[in-house]
């Protein structure tokens, strides 16, 4: 689904691309930071201790969590400058593309890179033999790695369109809440393999920003209704 | 150890030209500001200048042709407006090369991850001298800096040849050898690739056969590369030759040498063509006073011809040449903005100087391409392709990289469009390249892979 969203709307405009590939590229810089940051700390650290090590997956989860936001911020910077040169260089004054959907695009970005990184691996290893599971671990494994997958990269969407209105009308507590619930989603992946746990509040949370960005993006329940009747 | 047959400067011809990013307009910008009235002697001027930009020098010639949307009736204000539309479009351009130098990646990493004849050592290339299987680290190390002293001193040698010969008309010399060369990618590695190809799919494919495919493929190649033919196919053709070539250096380059080649082969690059002195930007000033076009050959260009649209006499006539020049073999990297189409416009335009002006206009605007030299293409693909095959992350690695590498493509596109003249489209991508190939191999992954043992998410 996320690669649809990206063929019908990010394809067609190649600033969109751009910042698509800038978007993940800056996801890339925050998570290699964040794993210099916990192989740092695993090596300093005795490997044999089990829950040391656990503790430090723990905290190198977070960390990578707090980066991911902070990356974003600087991203955000980043867009903004580039608008206003797009619209000085513009021929009508107005810039080709507005910040939410350069926030979307960022989002999409975003996401399908840690998607991408996420899910990649298991599918290369999903085409070779084998079967789930097999020494004691949960045999939905590839399918909830693919929903999971799926619901942070729409969450990361929803998070970018969020983050970046919050930056715009300097509302603090929305970004605040941005990196709340990325965390919280993170969080939660702890509870695997108890899917339960984790995959239905994730979905639940999905929800809850989806219509929370839909709202600030200006949509309204006026317009859902007369969008679906519309269609059909 | 078995030698691959590397005879003829014509493999290695291919790697020479180096990465530039071809301006084609410095000289105009000058003139263009003063000399813009709506007057034949205008029109001429602009016309003349727009040839000397574009016969720029293979090499560096970075195209932020800005100055090319040469409408008579210009006045400097026109100059920024171009300089707007260059912007503007920029990001069409910068798409316009992501579209092929992603093609060529992804047929690299598919061929690296799918035949396995390209990832089994079978000897080295001459220019390789020293072997990698010593014990000890430093031995390798040495082994490999010495193979890369050894392989860019081949490459300098090549250059300074090319540019000689350039400089002494020996023209048919040039064209022989890039025939030659572009002979042999297609036909001889052609045939190496589908017979390994049929050989991992385990596809029978006889002879006759086998012989009328690649006949065809070759001599439908080199008509298009070197004379005339449509843009898609001339395309496809270049992204071809670079991955085939890509695919060569992937086998037949040790590993550690490898890296340190195209570590090398940047700093190479961003030397040869900033420095006064270096080889590419002589080719470039070169071909600049003689006005003449870059020769035939190693640059991929995206811009759009229309040549057939204009009904003029020597429009029709300057088509094939335009189109030659516009194909690419192996190259000097141009990242040129549409200075040749332009030039064809304004050699049409000037024999009628009551065409209208918005129509040209919007013709011209169409025209607008960027030019990338093909080695640029192969050292990409061989970054990416290196990493698909070595790195034991596999697809997180690969993609690092082909992020990495697009965002250096855009970081040079965008200084091109800012300094609006030759630039080396190496260096930056392929720094990024490597050092995300490096971290991601040795710190990133680590990392991923205890996440996805536990499935956490981050």
């Amino acid at each position: 689904p996320a690669f649809g969203l990206f063929i019908f709307t990010i394809a067609r405009d190649p600033l969109r691309i751009i910042i698509l590939i800038a978007g993940a590229f800056f996801w890339l810089v925050s998570l290699l930071l964040s794993s210099l940051i916990w192989f740092i700390a695993v090596k300093a650290s005795d490997p044999q201790d089990e829950r040391l090590q656990k503790g430090l997956l723990i905290f190198g989860v977070m960390f990578s969590v707090l980066l991911q936001e902070a990356f974003r911020f600087l991203y955000y910077k980043l867009l903004r400058k580039a608008i206003e040169g797009l619209v000085a260089l513009s021929e009508d004054g107005c810039s080709p593309i507005s910040i939410q959907q350069m926030a979307y695009v960022a989002g999409v970005g975003f996401g399908l890179m840690s998607g991408a990184f996420s899910m990649i691996n298991l599918l290369a290893d999903a085409l070779g033999p084998g079967t789930v599971g097999i020494h004691g671990d949960s045999q939905l494994y590839f399918l909830t790695s693919a929903f999971m997958t799926m619901v942070l990269i729409f969450l990361h969407t929803f998070w970018g369109i969020l983050f970046f209105h919050g930056c715009e009308h300097r509302r603090w507590w929305e970004i605040a809440a941005v990196i709340i619930m990325h965390l919280t989603v993170s969080g939660l992946s702890f509870c695997n393999p108890m899917y339960v746990g984790s995959l239905v509040p994730s979905y639940l949370l999905m929800a809850a920003a989806a219509a929370w960005a839909y709202l600030l993006s200006g949509g309204s329940a006026q317009n859902l209704r007369r969008f679906l009747l519309c269609k059909c | 150890m078995i030698t691959f047959m590397n005879n003829s400067d014509s493999e290695e011809e291919p790697c020479n030209e180096r990465t530039s990013l071809m301006s084609a307009e410095s000289p105009p910008v000058p003139s263009y500001q003063d000399g813009l009235q709506a007057s034949e002697a205008g029109e001429a001027q602009a016309h003349r200048k727009r040839r000397a930009g574009s016969s720029r020098g293979p090499n560096n010639i970075t195209g932020g042709e800005m100055s090319g949307s040469g409408v008579p009736v210009r006045e400097s204000a026109l100059e920024s407006e171009e300089e707007e539309l260059t912007l503007k479009y920029g990001a069409k351009h910068v798409i316009m090369l992501f579209v092929p130098v992603t093609l060529c990646m992804i047929v690299v990493v598919a061929t690296i991850k799918s035949v396995r004849f390209y990832t089994e050592k079978n000897g080295q290339l001459i220019y390789t001298p020293f072997s990698e299987d010593t014990p000890s680290v430093g031995q390798r190390l040495l082994n490999s800096v010495l193979n890369t002293i050894v392989m860019i001193s081949v490459i300098i040698v090549m250059t300074v040849f090319l540019v000689l010969l350039y400089k002494y008309r020996c023209y048919k010399f040039i064209h022989g050898w890039l025939i030659l060369s572009s002979l042999m990618l297609l036909f001889l590695f052609t045939y190496i690739y589908l017979g390994e190809v049929l050989k991992t799919y385990n596809v029978a494919m006889d002879y006759p056969t086998l012989f009328i495919v690649i006949w065809n493929f070759g001599a439908v190649g080199m008509i298009c590369i070197h004379w005339k033919g449509p843009l898609q196919l001339q395309q496809a053709y270049l992204i071809m030759i670079s991955a085939l070539m890509a695919l060569v250096f992937i086998k037949y380059l040790p590993e550690w040498s490898a890296w340190v080649i195209l570590g090398a082969i940047s700093i190479y690059d961003l030397m040869a063509v900033l420095c006064p002195k270096g080889p590419l930007r002589m080719l470039v000033e070169t071909a600049q006073e003689r006005n003449e076009p870059i020769f035939p050959a190693l640059i991929y260009s995206s811009a759009m011809m229309w040549t057939v649209g204009m009904a003029k006499p020597d429009t029709a006539a300057r088509g094939p040449s335009q189109q030659t020049w516009d194909a690419a073999e192996d190259g000097r990297e141009h990242l040129r903005s549409p200075s040749h189409a332009e030039s064809q416009m304004s050699e049409t335009r000037s024999p009628v100087p009551t065409r209208p002006i918005t129509s040209l206009e919007e013709l011209e605007e169409e025209e607008r391409g960027v030019k990338l030299g093909l080695g640029d293409f192969i050292f990409y693909s061989v970054l990416v392709g290196k990493a698909a095959a070595t790195a034991s992350g596999d697809w997180n690695t690969t993609l690092a990289c082909f992020v990495a590498i697009l965002i250096g493509l855009c970081l040079t596109l965008l200084l091109l469009a800012v300094f609006k003249k030759a630039l080396p489209a190496l260096p930056i991508s392929i720094t990024f390249g490597l050092i995300f190939y490096f971290s991601t191999d040795n710190l990133v992954r680590p990392f991923m892979d205890t996440l996805a043992s536990h499935q956490l998410y981050i």
